[in-house]
């Protein structure tokens, strides 16, 4: 079990890390401000290049995420287990899965959505990730996340 | 080698071709009102153009009212370096290139055609792709597209980081410091303007106005279209005088269509190109990789579902 959950673990540091990476990489930021100097990370500032590694990243992240919701619902976790920040967290991670989604839809040839829809995805995605990644921050700061540790944290 | 004049090639050599497209139920569809929510195509010939700029003026004066109007002094951006400011105000009469003042322009090339030397006019402007990158990647939904088929830029949503020039296959939007969004948000940290390109006058096409750029041509270069009729067309010229095709592929296939009667690869070589000069290389579709992994998305899911199901499967038969 131990080994399952540090797996876990490591898989979800590395895909979040990357799906943050790349997404915040879809502004043209890394260039302006010469992160994508830095050696070895040129491809930041290839628009392409992060997209595709958002979706690669997105694809191996909705995997993952279906997994651990089916394995949840089967193990059956009392919901009273989990704190404010925890549902928080979660609703997050429902709401960056569905909103992205519907990027990628809205991204196949076609206009099946208004402008003004694919705005509030646009900006409603971004939100929902400065939250998640204001949320794990803090906990990261509280020590209530130990990264690569095999503990389930509330 | 004998030197012709333009018109006087267009007339001798395209007089058949234009009866038919006059007589063709192609030219009345043009003068009739497009339907709005169908992608409309259009149909430059550029056999027929004879570079007058009749088309760049009139695009000039219908978008005027669109046209930047920055504050000055520009804030001081961050980094300096990184940020060039773009201004484009001091120069709004230069029409040999794309500028945010300048939707269209005539790019010229010089060829030779059955041994005789021409000088052949292209029109040049964005090709509203069918799935264009600059609205799709742009990061807040600023620039979009209409069911018409046309893609715009919202200048009062755009921030002007330039991303969708630099997705843009041809580089077409071009960038005005100094106005816009950015100036109420973080002027020195983040955009640098509004990007500015064509957006096929969508406010004429919504009262069932034909684009100022069609309607002012003496020539009849252009016409606008169903798609699929313009397509159909492109090829019945192509045929008629051996010419050649441009956008009905090119980035997975463009709103806009070129004919001409000598190949895009040789006229790319005569072309002047560069900053604000596109290019008329062949152009595979940008978008196709992306589309190719989200349809891949569907698996994700399942796989996840059945790697679950799995764990819980082999966790029951240990228990056993």
């Amino acid at each position: 079990m131990k080994k399952t959950l540090r797996i876990r673990n490591l898989i979800y540091f590395f895909t979040l890390f990357f799906i943050a990476l790349s997404g915040f990489a879809q502004m043209p930021i890394f260039k302006r401000y010469y992160i994508a100097d830095i050696p070895g990370l040129g491809w930041l500032a290839q628009f392409y290049v992060t997209h595709y590694i958002h979706y690669i990243s997105a694809v191996i992240f909705i995997g993952f995420a279906t997994y651990v919701m089916v394995d949840f619902f089967f193990v059956k976790i009392k919901y009273d287990k989990f704190s404010f920040v925890a549902y928080t967290k979660i609703a997050s991670i429902i709401g960056l899965i569905v909103t992205g989604t519907l990027m990628m839809i809205k991204n196949l040839s076609g206009t099946p959505f208004s402008a003004g829809f694919i705005i509030f995805l646009d900006i409603s995605h971004l939100g929902l990730c400065m939250i998640l990644i204001s949320l794990t921050a803090v906990d990261l700061i509280k020590g209530q996340i130990k990264l690569f540790s095999n503990e389930i944290t509330k | 080698m004998k030197k012709i004049s333009r018109r006087e090639f267009i007339k001798t050599s395209f007089a058949t071709a234009g009866t038919v497209v006059a007589s063709s139920g192609m030219a009345k569809a043009a003068n009739a009102v497009p339907r709005r929510e169908e992608p409309l195509a259009t149909l430059i010939d550029i056999s027929k153009c004879i570079g007058c700029e009749e088309c760049v003026f009139a695009c000039q004066e219908s978008n005027a009212t669109k046209f930047p109007k920055p504050k000055k002094p520009f804030p001081k951006m961050v980094p300096t370096s990184r940020v060039p400011v773009e201004d484009w105000s001091e120069k709004q009469d230069v029409t040999d290139r794309l500028t945010p003042y300048n939707w269209l322009y005539i790019q010229h090339a010089q060829v030779n055609v059955d041994g005789e030397e021409i000088e052949l006019t292209i029109p040049r402007r964005c090709m509203h792709c069918e799935n264009p990158p600059c609205v799709k990647l742009c990061p807040w939904g600023a620039a979009k597209q209409e069911d018409n088929g046309l893609s715009r830029i919202d200048s009062d949503l755009c921030l002007g980081g330039s991303k969708c020039k630099t997705v843009c296959p041809w580089d077409i939007p071009q960038r005005q410091t100094g106005t816009g969004l950015y100036l109420d948000l973080l002027p020195s940290m983040a955009g640098n303007g509004v990007m500015y390109k064509c957006d096929r006058c969508y406010d004429k096409l919504e009262n069932g106005e034909k684009p100022a750029c069609i309607e002012a041509c003496p020539e009849d270069v252009q016409i606008i279209g169903p798609r699929d009729e313009i397509l159909k067309q492109a090829h019945k010229i192509a045929k008629e005088i051996g010419g050649y095709i441009y956008g009905e592929h090119e980035n997975g296939g463009t709103n806009t269509i070129y004919v001409s009667p000598v190949p895009f690869d040789l006229l790319n070589k005569k072309i002047e190109t560069g900053v604000g000069k596109p290019h008329l290389f062949k152009v595979k579709d940008l978008m196709a990789d992306g589309t190719n992994i989200a349809k891949a998305m569907i698996i994700a899911p399942i796989a996840g579902v059945l790697a679950a199901l799995g764990k819980i499967h082999m966790q029951s038969k240990e228990k056993k």
